[in-house]
């Protein structure tokens, strides 16, 4: 896909945050399944505007960090601070106490997830796939919402591919309908779950463009979990190790690729980069 | 309005009426268990001219409404010299009518038998009798029981059919009282209320051997 | 033999069985989507009222429900008089949810959770998510079963001759009951016009079917 074709997708991203502060926060966020604890009473944090890529062994939990955030999942313990707000609980009188749906559900517009495996809706045309949300969700007026999609859509290059169904859609321009489709919510946040996992090899490329692209020239905040260590490395402002429900290590992508302190890292760098 | 009067004098001949229901339910069982296998058997052995028109025969039978092929046997085959009481129509429909639906399990099952079940048979030269009763029903048929179970449950809830051909079954005794004394109310409610005694636990029963059995194919 | 007035009388008698199938399939229809996703609500009191409603309509006999509906529900009171038609479609319709109701149920379930997470992410929720993305995804999997269980309830309409409503098999029994059909070709002719009935309404959801598969961009 030709670059010139990805150079209005920052233009059509506002995301009206403050560079530099604290957008989302984890306050000892405790999650397990069973017996399996998935998040350690994890703290961490993210400031507005940083592209924060997570990375980690398969099954460590890093996917459940987005999935919490997009309130897939509610953690057992701890708080989730996004943007002024806890997601699941409000202050009253000085406690916390469990929010209302109605709660969760603001808060949770200002975040989007682009899927691993797409999640597109098949009986939707991509057009109306980017068009939906805007226009039932945020009310705004069909006309608009699909003219808007329409600028998105073309903005990851597929100007030509507005009318068709997912199905006929390879892997590479489905996740670029995905993407589109997030931001055309104009979240504050974006997350983004493995999303060159299932594609072919060769169709990796346009994907990682289009996130090159909002890295590069927006203001969003990013979280991303990936195996592409690097693209993690070229466009990470800050990489998160992360294993067994913890943090291991974090450092700007320099530092920790070329010079890992923790062991743990040391061997799972080790593993990934041989492997590839 | 309600009198408990009529309730308990009529108790008694829906009793009677609910038993022959359930005599006529489990003929038509018998009926349908295996006039269905039959038939599922023969659509598997036979060649296309016998094939077509017995799978063309079937459709016919499961699409149209069993109370006019009641109407059919009970008043047309008279005429062939083959007189039939209600009762005995009512069982011959019943099962015709249901092993159309039956062939169709037994089908799903015979299917689901792995090709290398009958190859093994066919290279280990066990006659072709054995082949079916020895190899491919032992497998094809428990699995296949949950969804024979949904229709045993309705015949069941057919059986009173059976009261339009002069069968003096459940529904017919209501029908008797109901023109006889004028009282309607308390024969119907209590035919449905014996009706669903029986039949609720069937279904239950139908559902137990469902997750017992696993999900159904059919 | 078939002269012209038995022809039409016969055509009256489909002309109402069909007014009677297509009322009861859309009572059916209806039944069956509420109650089927009354079987997902998260309210137990719901769930719990539905699963009275499918046990009851899926454990009595129809023909029963017919005869306690028109003979013995007006004695309770008067103003419980309802038209044979009435009966028909009401009992017919609440039999076909009974059975429907699974048929949605199981549909809605295998919508993959895939888009239940990419509504949620999309903030699209509750009424909003079911009605435009879930369930426009589930009817191609309802659509064949639901074609057999409008055959059962076209069947099923024969009963309502029994309760007095001139439909097909009443118009058959009562052409042969006058003598102006003998009985082997009365009701050879009552089989062949329902199976014809039958065979429309299959052509009618093949259509269908397709249609949902298009415009799920699959192939037709």
């Amino acid at each position: 896909m030709a670059q010139q074709q990805l150079e209005h997708v920052a233009d059509l991203v506002q995301t009206g945050t403050t560079q530099g502060e604290t957008i989302v926060r984890f306050e000892r966020v405790r999650k397990a399944f069973g017996d399996l604890v998935v998040l350690d009473d994890l703290d961490f944090e993210v400031k507005a505007g940083e592209k924060l890529v997570i990375i980690g062994p398969s099954g460590s939990g890093k996917t459940t960090i987005l999935r919490v955030l997009m309130t897939l999942e509610r953690p057992d313990a701890g708080g989730v601070w996004v943007d002024g707000d806890y997601l699941f609980r409000v202050e009253k009188r000085g406690r916390l106490q469990r929010a209302s749906e109605r709660h969760v559900a603001r808060v949770r517009t200002k975040i989007g997830m682009v899927f691993q495996h797409f999640n597109l809706f098949p009986h939707m045309s991509a057009h109306d796939n980017v068009a939906f949300a805007p226009n039932k969700v945020l009310g705004i007026p069909k006309g608009e919402a699909k003219d808007r999609a329409k600028a998105l859509l073309e903005s990851v290059g597929l100007g030509d591919k507005l009318d068709e169904k997912p199905s006929r859609l390879s892997g590479g321009q489905k996740q670029r309908v995905a993407i589109a489709r997030a931001l055309a919510m104009e979240p504050k946040v974006m997350l983004f779950d493995e999303v060159t996992s299932a594609l072919d090899p060769e169709l990796v490329g346009e994907v990682l463009n289009v996130l090159r692209e909002l890295a590069h020239n927006t203001s969003m905040t990013m979280l991303l979990v990936t195996h592409e260590m690097g693209f993690a490395r070229e466009i990470g402002d800050r990489v998160v190790m992360f294993d067994g429900g913890r943090v291991v290590e974090e450092a700007p992508p320099e530092e920790l690729f070329s010079n890992p302190r923790e062991e743990r890292t040391k061997q799972f760098l080790h593993a990934v980069l041989d492997r590839t | 309005m309600w009198e408990w009067q009529v309730v308990w004098d009529s108790l008694p001949a829906l009793w009677k009426g609910l038993q022959v229901t359930l005599q006529a339910t489990f003929w038509g069982i018998l009926l349908a268990m295996s006039l269905g296998l039959i038939f599922a058997i023969i659509r598997r052995v036979s060649p296309g001219v016998v094939r077509l028109p017995l799978i063309g025969v079937l459709e016919f039978i499961r699409s149209t409404p069993l109370l006019v092929q009641l109407f059919f046997l009970f008043y047309v085959l008279p005429n062939y010299g083959i007189t039939l009481s209600g009762f005995e129509t009512g069982v011959v429909a019943l099962g015709v009518h249901f092993s159309t639906y039956t062939a169709e399990v037994y089908r799903a099952g015979i299917e689901s038998v792995p090709r290398g079940q009958w190859e093994a048979s066919t290279a280990l030269s066990i006659s072709p009798v054995q082949k079916w009763t020895r190899i491919v029903l032992p497998q094809a048929i428990p699995s296949v029981i949950p969804a024979l179970g949904n229709y045993l449950v309705a015949m069941l809830k057919e059986a009173p059919l059976l009261s339009a051909v002069t069968v003096v079954d459940v529904l017919g005794e209501a029908q008797r009282i109901c023109s006889r004394d004028f009282n309607c109310l308390e024969p119907y409610t209590m035919a449905g209320v014996l009706f669903l005694a029986i039949s609720i636990p069937a279904s239950f029963l139908a559902r137990r051997l469902e997750t017992r059995f696993g999900p159904t194919t059919a | 033999m078939f002269t012209e007035s038995v022809i039409e009388r016969l055509a009256d008698g489909v002309w109402i069985t069909i007014q009677l199938a297509v009322m009861a399939g859309a009572v059916g229809t209806a039944a069956a989507i509420v109650s089927g996703l009354a079987g997902l609500s998260s309210s137990r009191a719901v769930r719990w009222a539905n699963q009275v409603y499918v046990d009851f309509f899926r454990g009595s006999s129809a023909i029963i429900q017919l005869y306690w509906a028109y003979y013995a529900l007006p004695i309770i009171d008067r103003d419980l008089t309802f038209s044979p038609l009435q009966v028909g479609v009401v009992v017919l319709g609440l039999n076909m949810g009974g059975y429907g109701s699974e048929i949605v149920r199981g549909a809605v379930q295998s919508v993959s959770r895939g888009q239940y997470e990419a509504s949620t992410a999309l903030s699209i929720g509750g009424y909003q998510r079911m009605r435009y993305i879930i369930f426009p995804q589930a009817v191609l999997s309802m659509l064949p079963p639901y074609g057999n269980l409008l055959i059962e309830m076209l069947k099923g309409t024969a009963l309502v001759s029994l309760i007095t409503l001139a439909d097909l098999t009443r118009v058959g029994l009562d052409l042969r009951q006058a003598g102006d059909l003998s009985s082997a070709s009365a009701f050879t002719a009552l089989l062949v016009i329902y199976f014809f009935l039958a065979i429309s309404i299959t052509f009618i959801v093949r259509r269908a079917e397709r249609f949902a598969r298009r415009s799920m961009g699959l192939e037709a």
